[in-house]
């Protein structure tokens, strides 16, 4: 079995003549968290958007469990999820509701079961009938990540999931999502602007900067290999002078 | 291939939204009430005035078939901007549901939305103003279906162009119905219209409907021939539509349409 869940090549997107994806490359393998970091505009979530099948590169190839995204959409999909800040669950349902749409979408089998699990792993069943636009930004955070978590996906996106909420709960998502990839069977493409969590959660970080993979490393060891002292401090390099870093062969 | 599950999980999500709201199952019922109502007196008037002509088929029977073809479209696009309003799109387009799955849920949504409002205007005009389409019978199948499958052509179509231009243009979609009506000879024959607008007739499976519906009333009989190439004039439409729904959909995902909707344009 292929160690890959996501393996990205050369993946391209422009919008007219705006560059905004160019030749990016990488893979996230099964257990592993993998950090997709950069400035805003960088490029983050149009290479996740791209992985998620709604939006088409202009060139380059994205394989799911080996199966290509472009010609067999459906299919690479079935075992993908993602929660995004800005992707809420619809707040006129309840989380009930809003987990039995999701697990038909997913075509999951015995949803039901299904549902009481994940309301009792993300301690939300007391939140069963309220509607999603009620719950505070923490509680919405564990609901999306448990509609994340309805397919039991061998490749799950999070865009900014701690975004907006308190350290502690922000602690709490993170050993959640922790305790899934060390499982083992589940890729994690986490992209935050919160250099400390990264530093913590992540595997492997993947910089980009201006739509080019500028970096790639282990977090812990990566500042240091670039003379500087935190990750945060990288962070700001490649935000404000990318040239002096060079460029992922 | 549509999967069955993944079309459900469109409808549920609607049936849930019904299910807890008045401002949307009100509807269904309140105009096409107010609608046989309204007509249901003035033909009655009608007959007073007018002596031994009965209008209560000719006028109360076209209002309760055309308001039965807006519901069908209505209930299509209803559906559809359950998810522009909650900003559904990304949540159900990123993950397996295909173009198929999604449009079979807006279609399977609409029919059932727009039954409830066939059922409730029969009963009303069956009940206060005597109109029964019983007495029609077996033969009122292919003009309902006819209505049925067009209504559900210019949903989807409607659904393409609200994807396509964004969520305000929502407001060119309420006046579809009424921009049809003058020719689809809702209330007269095509024959009243002056040529370039029989011409415009013509192409909409409607008048058809209306003319033989007409024909029926008037005490004759139906042409078989031209209630068929109505029906199948609907379901090239229909055909059309979907095609143009998929197509829209594959620009919006091309250009980043779907993934940044609000936007209304990503130029």
């Amino acid at each position: 079995m292929n160690e890959n869940v996501l393996s990205v090549t050369g993946l391209r997107k422009i919008y007219g003549e705006k560059i905004a994806v160019e030749n990016v490359s990488f893979s996230v393998r099964r257990g592993e968290i993998v950090g997709l970091l950069g400035p805003n505009g960088a490029g983050k979530t149009t290479t996740i958007n791209m992985v998620l099948g709604v939006l088409e590169p202009t060139a380059g190839k994205i394989l799911i469990e080996e199966i290509d995204l472009a010609r067999h959409r459906s299919k690479a999909l079935t075992s993908t999820n993602f929660a995004a800040v800005y992707a809420p669950l619809p707040g006129n349902l309840t989380v009930a509701q809003n987990l039995r749409v999701f697990g038909l979408v997913y075509d999951v089998k015995n949803l039901s079961a299904r549902i009481e699990e994940l309301l009792k792993e993300f301690d939300i069943a007391r939140f069963r009938d309220v509607k999603c636009g009620l719950l505070s930004s923490g509680e919405s955070a564990r609901v999306n990540l448990a509609k994340a978590m309805i397919n039991q996906p061998r490749l799950l996106l999070l865009d900014e999931p701690t975004a907006s909420l308190d350290p502690s709960m922000a602690d709490e998502i993170r050993t959640h999502i922790r305790s899934i990839a060390t499982r083992g069977e589940v890729g994690v493409l986490w992209t935050s602007h919160n250099m400390q969590e990264v530093e913590e959660v992540c595997d492997r970080v993947l910089f980009l900067s201006k739509g080019r993979l500028l970096l790639e490393g282990d977090p812990k060891k990566l500042p240091a290999e670039h003379g500087k002292s935190s990750l945060e401090d990288l962070f700001i390099a490649v935000a404000r002078e990318p040239l002096t870093l060079g460029t992922k062969p | 291939m549509i999967n069955p599950r993944r079309s459900f999980a469109v409808v549920l999500r609607y049936l849930y939204l019904m299910r807890g709201s008045f401002s949307r199952v009100m509807p269904l019922f309140a105009w096409v009430a107010i609608d046989i109502v309204l007509w249901g007196f003035i033909s009655k008037y009608l007959n007073t005035v007018t002596g031994g002509l009965n209008f209560v088929p000719t006028l109360l029977g076209a209002v309760l078939l055309w308001d039965f073809f807006i519901r069908v479209m209505q209930g299509v696009t209803m559906t559809f901007f359950e998810d522009v309003w909650s900003r559904n799109f990304l949540n159900f387009f990123a993950t397996p549901m295909q173009i198929s799955d999604y449009l079979g849920g807006l279609i399977i949504s609409g029919v059932a939305t727009s039954l409830v409002g066939l059922i409730a205007m029969m009963v009303l005009a069956g009940g206060f103003f005597g109109l029964s389409f019983f007495s029609i019978g077996i033969a009122l199948v292919p003009f309902l279906l006819t209505l049925f499958v067009f209504g559900i052509a210019l949903g989807v179509l409607a659904c393409a162009l609200v994807l396509r231009l964004g969520p305000a243009a929502e407001w060119f979609i309420w006046p579809i119905p009424a921009l049809v009506s003058p020719f689809a000879g809702v209330f007269y024959p095509v024959s009243t219209l002056p040529r370039w607008m029989q011409i415009v007739a013509h192409a909409l499976p409607p008048s058809a409907v209306f003319e033989q519906m007409r024909a029926i009333v008037a005490g004759g009989a139906a042409s078989g021939a031209a209630l068929a190439g109505a029906f199948a004039l609907a379901l090239a439409y229909l055909v059309l539509a979907g095609w143009t729904f998929a197509r829209t959909y594959r620009y919006a995902v091309r250009v980043g349409l779907i993934a940044r909707y609000s936007a209304e344009t990503v130029s």
